[in-house]
């Protein structure tokens, strides 16, 4: 890690915090999981580790998938570090309001594809926000922070990671969240065809019937 | 939703009523409690009595539940009065707990409400049961627009404001974190006592517990996921390899870990600067002091609802009541059925800004 220098705190997150600095002449992002104080030693430790091996796997096994996410340079396991590309761009999460509605349709059709291939190939990203998803200045699509991910064709680990796309849609861009849902459905249909999609569908229903108070849950006696 | 109340007795009230001296009397059945309370319309709790049904096994029973709260109604509903000192005809608004919970529970403190409002021929306001629990933990801290993780036998939720109402940005895939602590500490052998939640009885044994075992930790995005933990702590007691105390420890540092994640991760995501913990489990000191530590780290200021006010209770019903009303909001007596499944985000709330 000596060669990283002159990192300067860009985000610090709930999880990890991310600097921009400088290896060999080029910018990265510097990602580290902090200990947390709240956890106990041995949890906290287990988490951190795990997370920092699980995800450069994912991201490669991401753009195995033809997913655009960042080049991994560095890791270090023991101290949870993580040296990537710097992707030149910005979060959806805050260029979605901005949009036209035909702008906002195009990028939420091209995120359903990509978390079509994702799950075509067995990658759960775990995450889904638009927080997560980086728009660089060539219109291309990044996805990062696969910390929360996994390997599984499971349908139920596909049920929910879309279940948490919607949910992230909803809380964050609840204007439009039906709309957008609907497309990222659409370009998820154009990747693993409308079969796969009828079952994906049903199994998110069921996991939201399985929330807590939600109305369809049973009929109201 | 909230039906807007006539313009002209609004103004009436407003009129002839002054802060300190208009009440409002809240109901609370949604679940195994039967509360009432009485507050001022500047948030003065007069009465707060609440009287527990505890089921001879197992959970709570809803229709013994129920049954419970009519036995006990008349007697909660005088103590309230002869505690705040005031008389029936002083109240100016009823409110009551209209969902979510479970029906029978409901239905019973719907009924107590609406005959109430109709003798005393004043209105009635039908309140949020999850978001009342927010506005308490609020109107007894201080806070005013915190992050709050509402955790309690029936729900887990992170919540925050954002444009007219709460969003829920996290809470359980399955179970709630009481009710994951609670059928453990059942099947622990645990035995619920008056005035002692189960919850405490499994603090107490924790907090002697030494090894941390590993077992299940799901955090899924902003949500979480409890049933495999429980059921992972569950087997682990049968197998008798490890002390309770052992068991009880990991299983609440694995629980309250995740919790606590997901409500940092909501609290970066907001950027807002203060939280607060609200709900029956938020008296257990070790989540106390995790929530604490993740607001410390994101300077924010932390808050805790104070202990009469962590479990199901009329005060908080009463004073998101006063809250919705003196916003305009009435609910006319054909309209104010139950909602067993109401969520945080269909409701208004005017009162913030």
């Amino acid at each position: 890690m000596d060669e990283v220098t002159s990192p300067t705190l860009l985000k610090k997150g709930a999880e990890a915090s991310l600097y921009l600095a400088e290896w060999h002449g080029r910018k990265v992002i510097l990602k580290t999981r902090l200990p947390k104080k709240y956890r106990q030693a041995k949890l906290d430790m287990e988490i951190r580790n795990y997370r920092t091996v699980h995800e450069p796997q994912l991201m490669h096994e991401a753009k195995k998938a033809g997913v655009p996410t960042p080049t991994i340079f560095l890791v270090d396991v023991k101290n949870a570090v993580i040296v990537m590309e710097f992707i030149e761009g910005k979060q959806v999460k805050q260029l979605l309001g901005g949009f036209s509605e035909k702008e906002r349709e195009k990028a939420c059709v091209k995120i359903g594809e990509l978390i079509g291939r994702l799950h075509a190939y067995g990658v759960i990203h775990g995450d889904l926000t638009t927080s997560n998803m980086i728009l660089n200045s060539e219109g291309k699509i990044f996805l990062v922070d696969f910390g929360l991910g996994e390997k599984t064709m499971e349908l139920e680990a596909r049920g929910v990671d879309l279940h948490l796309m919607k949910r992230a849609l909803q809380s964050t861009h609840y204007r439009f969240a039906e709309e957008c849902f609907e497309a990222v459905m659409r370009g998820y249909a154009a990747v693993l065809g409308e079969e796969d999609v009828k079952d994906v569908l049903d199994k998110i229903r069921e996991i939201e019937k399985r929330g807590r108070y939600v109305a369809d849950r049973r009929q109201e006696s | 939703m909230y039906a807007l109340k006539r313009e002209d007795s609004m103004k009436k009230h407003r009129e002839t009523k002054r802060l300190d001296e208009a009440y409002c009397l809240g109901v609370e059945s949604t679940a195994d409690d039967f509360g009432v309370g009485i507050i001022t319309f500047n948030g003065k709790v007069l009465a707060n009595v609440s009287n527990g049904y505890i089921p001879e096994e197992g959970g709570i029973h809803p229709r013994e539940a129920a049954r419970h709260h009519a036995e006990v109604a008349a007697k909660v509903l005088d103590e309230a009065f002869a505690k705040a000192g005031i008389k029936p005809r002083d109240l100016g608004v009823i409110a009551f707990s209209q969902g979510p919970g479970l029906g029978p529970c409901l239905r019973t403190g719907a009924t107590v409400a609406r005959v109430l409002a109709s003798y005393l021929a004043i209105p009635l306001v039908g309140v949020n049961h999850s978001i009342a629990h927010i506005e308490i933990g609020k109107l007894a801290t201080g806070a005013q627009d915190p992050v709050t993780l509402y955790v309690s036998g029936g729900n887990t939720i992170v919540a925050a404001f954002d444009s007219g109402r709460y969003r829920v940005f996290g809470e359980t895939l399955d179970i709630a974190l009481g009710n994951c602590l609670d059928v453990f500490a059942r099947e622990a052998g645990l035995r619920q006592k008056k005035g002692v939640p189960l919850g405490a009885a499994l603090e107490q044994l924790a907090a002697n517990g030494k090894t941390l075992v590993s077992l299940p930790y799901s955090v899924k995005g902003m949500d979480i996921s409890l049933s495999g933990l429980l059921t992972a702590a569950i087997n682990l007691l049968h197998k008798e390899e490890c002390r309770l105390e052992d068991v009880c420890f990991s299983l609440q540092e694995n629980a309250f870990s995740m919790v606590t994640e997901v409500t940092e991760r909501a609290l970066a995501h907001t950027e807002k600067k203060e939280v607060l913990l609200t709900g029956g489990v938020a008296a257990n000191r070790r989540l106390q002091a995790m929530v604490n530590s993740i607001a410390e780290e994101h300077d924010a200021k932390f808050n805790v609802v104070p202990h009469e006010f962590a479990t199901d209770n009329g005060a908080m019903i009463a004073w998101t009541g006063v809250l919705a009303y003196t916003h305009g909001a009435v609910t006319p007596i054909e309209e104010s059925f139950v909602k067993l499944r109401w969520r945080v985000e269909k409701v208004d709330a005017p009162w913030m800004k």
